[in-house]
């Protein structure tokens, strides 16, 4: 049998935020709506939060779900996954087949027991800058409440 | 006319004829293994073959298993044509079958589903443990479904029908194939309305750190042998993402956080395509409770897209479509 991996103990993550621990976000932006949005959120001067490190896919269809799982085994606090609102996909219809895929990958990490506020997936369009920042702002806010990820990070 | 005996027979009846008449040239069914209640997968490729083929609760592999492999050959010698194949189908097998159809891993002319009416496969592990030791020289299934064992030591035991079964197979909705060429035997007919997912609404219920613990529990058990994903349908791809070196998503140690990735990943594989087979749970050597996560899949499709996993081959898999009244309620607002 094998020997317990102790970062893998469940603990009370409430206790245990040391004080002053940022946590790091990674946002999949879209390319023509939210990558836009954030950049709105930019050049209009509005404040968001200096956690977020930002990668452009080319669509939120481009979001493979190993890409998700990977961010957390290497450590990412959290996920935002963005993309143009529905209806309003350059591809079309990219991100709507992408909601079934994130409507199910959303239940399937909460159900084995990892927390909802990790992984969160929004709609922002390039004129949304202001959303773009309050969405950014509550993601980690919500990630800040349930504290470092532990579950599924693997030591190096 | 021919004559209803037993399943065994018609079978073999119907795959003479196949052969003779020579629409297909190899069939996937089921043959005695050397070990009792073991009845192992078989290929008949002429009439010679036929005899051997069986049919009862002892035959619990999935055969579509083997079928994407037939078609998509990388060394195709000059006149190679396609088999044409027919393949002993259980409710479970069938939907399998119309999933690699639906995928393209299987054309469907070549395919001759022979459907067979299956009120449930035998656990082994069951046995086992009915057994508590004891090692079965032969075995065989009674008129009334029970399983009859002659054991070493002269003694012969008899182990209910209920008490035998996988857990897969008793809450099973489709115990005949829903899509088939042949039909071997007699309809059974809907068992339930709609499996009821008891199991897994249990599961939902439970808070988030007992159900993070019983991952864990169950994932710690795992040797990553593959042995899940290879006896599973739906994983036919020529190079699975855990062994993709470009990029690689994950490394070779069966240490929890690379298994955890492995499993979190092939079992979101299987959303929209699992048929609920229990495969992978019969491959497991090491017990894992492979289900009651496969299962989160299955139930979740059914109640998001309204889709069920090999009913039909007109309907388009549930991930490869959309609909604007889609569920959002998961989306972050401000």
């Amino acid at each position: 049998m094998k020997t317990e991996n102790p970062k893998s103990e469940i603990r009370n993550p409430q206790s245990e935020i040391p004080e002053q621990w940022q946590p790091k976000i990674l946002a999949f932006l879209c390319n023509w709506c939210s990558y836009a949005g954030a950049d709105l959120a930019g050049v209009s001067r509005i404040q968001y939060p200096t956690n977020v490190r930002v990668i452009r896919v080319p669509c939120s269809g481009r979001i493979n779900p190993l890409f998700i799982f990977s961010a957390l085994r290497q450590g990412i606090d959290g996920v935002l996954v963005s993309g143009c609102h529905p209806g309003d996909c350059h591809y079309i219809s990219g991100n709507l087949v992408a909601r079934r895929k994130f409507a199910l990958l959303k239940n399937w990490l909460e159900y084995v027991g990892i927390e909802p506020e990790r992984v969160q997936f929004s709609w922002v369009s390039a004129a949304e800058g202001g959303r773009f920042a309050e969405i950014l702002q509550k993601v980690v806010d919500g990630v800040k409440q349930v504290g470092p990820i532990q579950k599924l990070t693997k030591d190096i | 006319m021919r004559q209803k005996t037993n399943l065994s027979d018609e079978l073999k009846w119907v795959a003479r004829k196949l052969f003779e008449e020579n629409r297909i040239d190899l069939l996937i069914g089921y043959e005695k293994g050397t070990l009792p209640l073991h009845n192992r997968p078989c290929f008949v490729s002429s009439v010679e073959g036929v005899d051997k083929l069986v049919w009862d609760s002892l035959c619990a592999n999935n055969l579509a298993t083997y079928l994407p492999r037939l078609f998509t050959r990388t060394h195709r010698p000059k006149g190679w044509k396609p088999p044409r194949v027919a393949i002993v189908a259980k409710g479970c097998d069938a939907r399998s079958v119309v999933g690699l159809i639906k995928e393209k891993q299987a054309p469907r002319e070549n395919i001759v589903i022979l459907g067979v009416p299956c009120d449930g496969v035998v656990d082994l592990r069951k046995i086992e443990d009915a057994l508590d030791g004891a090692c079965p020289v032969s075995a065989k299934v009674a008129e009334d479904g029970s399983i009859m064992l002659q054991l070493d030591s002269g003694k012969s035991v008899q182990v209910s029908r209920e008490k035998a079964l996988f857990d897969a197979c008793s809450d099973c909705p489709y115990p005949d194939a829903p899509v088939f060429d042949i039909r071997i035997g007699r309809e059974i007919g809907d068992k339930s309305a709609r499996r009821p997912f008891k199991d897994v609404e249990e599961f939902e219920a439970k808070s988030p750190e007992p159900r993070w613990k019983y991952f864990l529990e169950e994932m710690s058990k795992c040797i990553r042998c593959y042995a899940c994903r290879q006896a599973c349908p739906n994983c036919y791809c020529p190079t699975c993402f855990a062994e993709q070196t470009q990029p690689k998503w994950l490394g070779v140690g069966a240490d929890l956080p690379e298994v955890m990735y492995f499993h979190l990943g092939r079992i979101f594989h299987q959303a929209g395509r699992c048929v609920d087979c229990g495969a992978c749970v019969r491959a497991c050597p090491m017990g894992i409770d492979l289900r009651i996560f496969t299962r989160k899949m299955v139930k979740d499709v059914q109640e998001l897209f309204g889709y069920e996993a090999g009913i039909s081959l007109d309907e388009p898999p549930p991930l490869c479509t959309f609909k604007m009244e889609d569920d959002e309620s998961f989306i972050t607002e401000p």
